[in-house]
């Protein structure tokens, strides 16, 4: 026997938690060609274009059987990729305008649709297509374990979950067969094209796969919310990677993630803030997504913000550090003490000459009463690129004198002792620069 | 107005339909003109499908506007409410979008998919909770989602069309900065114009014109009402002053055949009509405007291919080479 709790889990939880797997991995599979072909609106467009086809596939054959709904979805799914294309090229409109165009008329053709069929009294429901109606299906399990896994009960699966399944099998299995052609395209159509490969045909089958995508998405989760589907757990996961498969697997990975807390949350987490009844699963499944992706834009360690603000801020100090040097130099040369003069006009800049200083002296570059031995030797390496950068700039590039000083102060941090070689080795003399001012020789610290 | 006294097309077109019904069709045709006009510099200043981005991101604003709404007056319907929150989660959601444009490595279709389905998501969120809450009014939030002429009331039609006339006034005045950023904004940036500041408002306007078009258009369709417009307008002429104007009326026709036809049959979405209406604009340009129409230029296509094969086989007969 099945115990009732467990009976209650198979016929109401785990139907509409695999479909909205099986539909949101599908989803997410496909996103991530769209991403990274930029046309990830292309999800928007089809989502809201195929309503009509759906509409209009249920009026003809007065059922919500499949097979109809799906060749009306896929037929406006084409319709759409072809007169967006069309309208682009024939009315010299850029591609979002174009898409907004098309995908809003066909929307619009949908709610009406819709709306002369319910006074027709035909039983569509705007609401249900829009948000999804994921708690509607559901499974009538066997009450013995036996009998489980039986043909004859597996028969009376929820037809939306057959449906997901289904799709998400030939998405996978389609993605896996041209994988090394989506590939290539995802990154260079015209170098595709150039190979020999048909793009047009690429495109299409994407489109045709992503409509039955969205179709079976759309009992599942709605017109709207399956844009998220397709489009968040792919940007998620360009945060994380740069490698390809890698990203397809991360954007499977947060999908499912998503899906599954977000399901629980909607259903049981909300008991805790004293909600006792259930919320939309769907909307907290694209919400979770959205926390995911909130999280990722903060934190991932490449492309994050507080990673990329971390790396600025140091090479910030490790430049302001070479400059220090610099500047000592520069004041011991001309006035003949070294001081430093510190203005710092925001406080990013005053945190960052702190922090300089403080490497400086703890890395005994800087003592009291100026430069150490070493640091001597350092500051001279600094300003012995510098002039030589502007030597190389005056002689070999052509560049005014009063116009090398700005590159140069960038280029000397960027400036290692062989390429520093290569530069004196470009010039014929290399002990002056193009301000007259001595180039230091190079000597290494322990010699002086 | 019963149900049962259902005005003639006629009596309605003449706005004779009744007071409520007058009031509806000229703030929806005001509407129109407002959208048609502002939608132009946006789809001009390539930020179409931004604009579909804020309408979505609307939607937990006035959610939050509802619940607040109930919680602290009593009642969730108040209008100036809920058109404030959702302007705030609205303008939310663009600089979203704008922010992840500018410090991630995120496109802009990317940013625009991701913060509207999120935003709209968490919203749906918002809305199953509301439906529980058993207030009895949150009828009243759909049709700020599907778009509703028919039951508006005269003290929410005076709000709305004040608002759509403080846009069209702004619009008419900034028409000579507006046409500059819309054009060429680093020219504009050179000539000392506050570019930043311009399209800040510009956007301002657009999310006022965008959150009254909750009400009669609906949030999922009102960008239609923002680009078609302006992009029908577009076949018909290179001067913006015309194209603005354009827009502008199929914009204001499109709210009033629209608004017209919703309210003499109760099957007629009024956002549906209104969209479909401004399609049938768009598509009528799309075909037959002279010089940048559809038809005109298969017709040029067809004269030069046989220009240039008159003159081939012209060629191929004087030099007695002939094909094969």
């Amino acid at each position: 026997m099945i115990e009732s709790s467990l009976h209650q889990f198979l016929s109401v939880d785990a139907p509409a938690i695999l479909a909205a797997l099986f539909a949101s991995l599908a989803c997410a599979l496909l996103g991530n060609f769209l991403v990274l072909r930029r046309v990830s609106l292309m999800g928007d467009a089809i989502s809201h274009a195929v309503l009509p086809g759906i509409v209009i596939g249920f009026l003809v054959s007065g059922s919500r059987s499949i097979g109809p709904v799906f060749l009306g979805a896929a037929a406006a799914a084409i319709l759409t990729a072809v007169l967006i294309d069309l309208i682009k090229r024939y009315g010299r409109i850029e591609s979002g305008a174009s898409m907004g165009v098309v995908f809003s008329i066909m929307f619009a053709l949908g709610v009406l649709l819709i709306e002369q069929a319910s006074a027709r009294s035909v039983d569509l429901d705007a609401d249900c297509l829009l948000h999804g109606q994921l708690e509607t299906i559901f499974w009538f399990p066997p009450s013995t374990w036996t009998t489980l896994l039986q043909f004859s009960t597996l028969k009376e699966l929820p037809q939306e979950l057959l449906m997901a399944g289904g799709v998400f099998t030939i998405s996978v299995a389609l993605t896996y067969l041209i994988w090394k052609e989506l590939k290539i395209f995802s990154f260079d159509p015209a170098l595709t094209a150039a190979l020999g490969f048909n793009t047009n045909f690429i495109s299409l089958l994407l489109m045709i796969i992503l409509a039955a995508a969205v179709v079976v998405s759309f009992k599942i989760v709605g017109s709207i919310l399956v844009i998220g589907m397709i489009i968040c757990p792919a940007a998620i996961a360009r945060f994380w990677t740069d490698n390809l498969k890698v990203q397809v697997f991360l954007s499977l990975l947060f999908s499912a993630f998503a899906v599954v807390v977000g399901y629980f949350l909607a259903t049981m987490g909300v008991r805790y803030i004293g909600i006792d009844y259930a919320l939309s699963a769907s909307g907290m499944m694209v919400t979770t997504l959205g926390v995911i992706l909130m999280a990722s834009v903060i934190a991932a360690p490449q492309y994050g913000i507080i990673g990329r603000a971390i790396r600025n801020f140091s090479l910030g100090i490790s430049t302001e550090r070479e400059d220090m040097l610099a500047r000592l130099y520069k004041s011991l040369e001309n006035e003949g003490r070294a001081i430093l003069p510190m203005p710092a006009k925001t406080f990013r800049d005053k945190l960052i000459k702190f922090f300089a200083r403080r490497d400086l002296k703890l890395s005994g570059l800087l003592i009291n009463k100026g430069l150490s031995e070493t640091g001597m030797a350092e500051a001279q390496r600094v300003v012995r690129a510098h002039r030589l950068w502007e030597g190389f700039l005056v002689t070999e590039a052509g560049l005014p004198p009063d116009h090398v000083h700005e590159p140069a102060e960038k280029l000397e941090h960027y400036t290692s002792a062989g390429m520093a070689s290569a530069l004196s080795g470009a010039q014929q003399d290399t002990t002056k620069d193009p301000h007259g001012r001595d180039i230091p020789e190079l000597k290494s610290p322990k010699s002086s | 107005m019963s149900p049962e006294v259902i005005p003639t097309l006629f009596e309605v077109l003449t706005l004779q339909g009744g007071y409520n019904s007058a009031l509806v069709i000229i703030g929806t045709t005001l509407l129109g003109l407002a959208a048609g006009i502002i939608g132009t510099y946006v789809t001009l200043r390539k930020r179409a499908l931004m604009s579909d981005a804020l309408a979505h991101s609307g939607l937990p604003g006035l959610c939050v506007a509802f619940i607040l709404g109930t919680y602290v007056f009593g009642s969730g319907r108040s209008v100036p409410l809920l058109l404030l929150g959702a302007a705030i989660s609205g303008a939310i959601g663009v600089a979203t979008v704008q922010f992840l444009v500018s410090h991630t490595r995120l496109r802009e279709d990317a940013a625009i998919g991701v913060v509207l389905s999120v935003f709209f998501g968490f919203g749906i969120v918002l809305l199953s909770f509301i439906q529980h809450m058993g207030t009895g009014e949150e009828g009243g939030l759909h049709h700020f989602i599907y778009g509703q002429t028919a039951a508006m009331q005269a003290s929410d039609i005076y709000l709305l069309t004040a608002l759509t006339l403080i846009t069209l006034f702004s619009a008419f005045i900034l028409f000579k900065e507006f046409r500059l950023i819309s054009f060429d904004p680093g020219y504009a940036a050179a000539q000392g114009w506050p570019v930043q500041k311009l399209d800040l408002i510009m956007m301002f306007l657009v999310v006022i014109v965008t959150v009254v078009g909750f009400r009669s258009v609906g949030l999922i369709l009102v960008i239609a009402l923002l680009i078609i417009p302006g992009v029908a307008a577009r076949f018909w002429s290179d001067k913006m002053t015309l194209v603005l104007v354009g827009g502008g009326l199929i914009g204001a026709s499109s709210g009033y055949i629209g608004s017209v036809i919703s309210s003499t049959n109760p099957h007629m979405p009024a956002g549906a009509i209104i969209v479909l209406t401004a399609g049938a604009f768009f598509l009528f340009s799309f075909l037959f405007a002279p010089k940048r129409g559809f038809l005109i230029n298969l017709v040029y296509r067809l004269q030069d291919n046989y220009r240039f094969r008159k003159q081939l086989l012209a060629e191929n007969m004087a030099s007695g080479s002939g094909n094969d």
